[in-house]
């Protein structure tokens, strides 16, 4: 990555605020990431955490409340210098390698970046002329992720990118999750896997009922969580 | 009577009667240049409507689904209008040619193109805008790429309009006027021939019409069935 792009960090949030049908699905929600690696975002299903990644993203305009990058407003260039995964993978009606070299015909800017080497990175050598969508879910998101890297991202956002997925392709997703915040990018990675959030945080973001509940760094979230919610949520219990 | 028709017509088309081969010519010409035109028209079109958001949007949408319906008399009436001799493009000297044909077919398939493709791209905008936005595309790239990949969809949209103007009589009646060896075409020939009695021409052209709309169909069905296999619909 070059040393003369601007920062984009730290990410953070003030009073985001989203109500849909009278029912706030962030209120209030203020954040500020600013440590580079991968931050967590944890919480029970309807807290707000992909909604926070989709305004992170600019995918969805919040009526209330900024978003700031390195204290810059979200704009095309920041947007430029992020990718998703999304839970569920949307693949091109192509072959494996088609849906690579549609992103990369019009954004290569790393030369490393081949459709050859982007599939052997995650282990889709074999498949290159499958139709995307005949691959295993697991497949789907390791093309999907090999997508968003050939973006060659500052900032990835990772929306559940592992669940229901088999053991192998977790691991490898892992694996690639790590290069890439090995090279420098920031990843924000949305998980229920406790096991799953334990190997990959360096920090934690739990957020319930559409506010940041706490923001600690990995190892005092899981050994000593402040919020109840997160003391609940990690115990076990139900939280809604 | 019917018999020796049917018997007529066989013999019609096992000699490839120079009149039929004629007239099925020019169908075929008058037709697939209006589908070529409804084609570059209506896809993009149908993609733009689809994709873009513009005040008044709706409506533009609401009344291309509506022109789908369009009577092709009112059509042929419309371009008469416009290509008789008092009209406003009457100085061109088009009316009672094959490009009159073609200007109504046109007018009366590129609605359908336009209106079926806006449909299929539409819900594949629905799947695909996140993703489109996620990774920055291009405004262009991202049009072709809705055609492309709807591509079998748009095929039997394309398919349905060519069906829709080889079959098509009262508008080519009109502007044509049904002139021999210079406008007859297949559908306003069968209206000639069954009017004169002359039955067995009328059936070998209707003959020849059906087995059209079956190879479409055909066509479709075969492209249909290899796309669903590769997941590509």
């Amino acid at each position: 990555m070059s040393k003369t792009q601007p920062p984009l960090l730290p990410i953070s949030t003030h009073g985001l605020s989203l109500t849909v049908q009278g029912r706030a699905l962030l209120d209030n929600l203020n954040c500020h990431l600013s440590g580079s690696g991968i931050t967590l975002i944890m919480g029970p299903n309807g807290a707000g955490k992909s909604l926070l990644l989709r305004c992170l993203h600019g995918l969805i305009e919040t009526p209330a409340g900024m978003v700031r990058f390195a204290g810059e407003p979200l704009n095309a260039e920041i947007r430029y210098d992020q990718a998703m995964v999304f839970q569920h993978p949307v693949l091109l009606r192509r072959s494996v390698e088609a849906n690579l070299r549609f992103v990369l015909g019009y954004r290569n800017t790393n030369p490393n970046h081949t459709v050859d080497a982007l599939l052997a990175r995650v282990g889709l050598s074999e498949k290159t002329k499958q139709p995307a969508r005949l691959l295993s879910g697991g497949e789907q998101q390791r093309l999907a992720l090999a997508r968003a890297l050939a973006c060659t991202p500052r900032i990835l956002f990772l929306d559940e990118p592992t669940a229901s997925l088999d053991p192998a392709s977790v691991f490898l997703i892992e694996k690639l999750v790590c290069e890439a915040r090995d090279q420098g990018t920031k990843v924000l990675f949305i998980s229920h896997d406790i096991g799953q959030a334990k190997r990959l945080a360096e920090d934690v973001l739990f957020i319930h009922r559409g506010r940041v509940a706490e923001h600690t760094p990995a190892s005092t979230f899981f050994t000593s969580p402040e919020s109840e919610a997160a003391k609940a949520y990690l115990s076990g219990d139900i939280v809604l | 009577m019917i018999t020796d028709a049917f018997v007529e017509a066989g013999r019609l088309l096992i000699r490839f009667d120079a009149e039929l081969m004629e007239i099925l010519a020019l169908s075929m010409q008058v037709s697939s240049l209006a589908l070529l035109i409804s084609v570059v028209i209506g896809l993009p079109v149908g993609a733009l409507l689809a994709i873009s958001r513009f005040p008044g949007r709706r409506i533009a949408i609401t009344v291309l689904n509506a022109l789908l319906g369009l009577p092709p008399v009112v059509v042929g009436l419309l371009v008469y209008l416009m290509l008789s001799r008092s009209g406003p493009l009457g100085v061109l000297g088009l009316l009672y040619t094959p490009t009159a044909m073609v200007i109504a077919q046109v007018v009366l398939i590129t609605p359908i193109i336009g209106a079926l493709s806006c449909q299929v791209i539409e819900d594949l905008h629905h799947e695909y805008d996140a993703q489109f936005q996620s990774l920055s595309v291009p405004r262009t790239t991202a049009v072709l790429a809705y055609l492309w990949d709807a591509r079998y969809s748009l095929i039997t949209a394309v398919l349905a309009g060519f069906g829709r103007a080889i079959s098509e009589v009262g508008a080519v009646i009109i502007v044509g006027g049904n002139i021999d060896h210079l406008t007859r075409v297949m559908t306003t020939a069968i209206a000639l021939e069954t009017s004169k009695g002359e039955l067995a021409i009328a059936l070998a052209l209707g003959i020849i019409l059906l087995s059209i709309a079956l190879i479409v169909n055909a066509v479709v069905m075969i492209l249909k069935t290899q796309a669903k296999r590769m997941a590509y619909v």
